[in-house]
């Protein structure tokens, strides 16, 4: 089994480097900036001590004229650890500091050919949102 | 989104079946519960089979169980055992024309879309959320 607790400075080298091993692009930056103290970011660590995933999300209002609803920013889990209810643990956990906060809904934006990420949010009972987002190359 | 009646009873089929693994429904059974003739049941059943889905069969009284994986089996894999690929469509008349293809981008995108989120359902995730399971 896993344990949640909020992830430190300490477990950036090891969030970014399971993150660019699993998307292929390295963006330490980018998560260091998701550390602010308004923000929420859990780790899921193995008895012995390594990162089995993390998760980053926050609570954002009138985005897009909507009310008040925490977003998922991201979810990882490593591979070897997957299929073990890491993900599950982590959402709750943040679901459960969303809802400490107030808040009655969870969003969150997903690839649509990624089935595997789609599969899992859906397990975890979320179905389409009211928004669409939509999108267009500049030329 | 509209289905055809026999990916509706594929779907009816192995959800009903995989409600219980262990429990056995002949394609008689099946047609009842959903007011249909066992006739059309017994067709989509063989494709279900064909498709190792469920197990059974051999005559009207036969029973069927579902012999898949609900949490790696979603509804797009009954889906695409009936409905035809999106790429392998044939092609509408007009479809070669300037607004047959803008008409055509539009429709696409919402097949994508719809594939998208059947694909994201698993039997499990469906049966669960439903309170069926």
């Amino acid at each position: 089994m896993v344990a949640i607790r909020p992830a430190q400075a300490t477990d950036l080298t090891a969030i970014s480097a399971l993150d660019a091993r699993l998307t292929g692009s390295d963006k330490p930056d980018y998560w260091r900036e998701r550390f602010a103290p308004d923000r929420h970011f859990l780790v899921a660590e193995t008895a012995r001590g390594a990162l089995a995933g993390f998760i980053a999300g926050e609570i954002r209002a009138w985005e897009f004229g909507q009310p008040a609803a925490g977003w998922v920013f991201a979810i990882q889990v490593d591979p070897k650890t997957r299929l073990k209810g890491v993900g599950s643990a982590l959402f709750e956990a943040l679901a459960a500091r969303f809802k400490a906060q107030g808040v009655t809904r969870v969003r969150t934006l997903v690839d649509r050919k990624d089935h595997l990420i789609l599969s899992f949010f859906r397990a975890q009972g979320m179905t389409a949102g009211p928004s669409l987002q939509l999108d267009k190359e500049l030329p | 989104m509209k289905l055809q009646t026999a990916t509706r009873l594929g779907l009816y089929a192995v959800l009903e079946l995989a409600r219980d693994p262990t429990r056995t429904l002949s394609a008689a059974d099946l047609a009842d519960r959903f007011g249909v003739s066992t006739h059309s049941l017994a067709k989509v059943l063989g494709t279900l089979s064909a498709a190792g889905l469920v197990q059974g069969g051999r005559g009207a009284s036969g029973g069927y169980r579902f012999t898949g994986n609900r949490r790696r089996i979603t509804l797009m894999d009954i889906v695409a055992l009936f409905e035809p690929a999106p790429g392998n469509r044939a092609k509408e008349a007009g479809e070669d024309t300037e607004i047959g293809a803008a008409l055509q981008r539009i429709l696409t995108e919402i097949d994508e879309i719809a594939e998208a989120t059947l694909r994201s359902v698993s039997l499990e995730t469906l049966l669960g959320s439903s309170h069926v399971g």
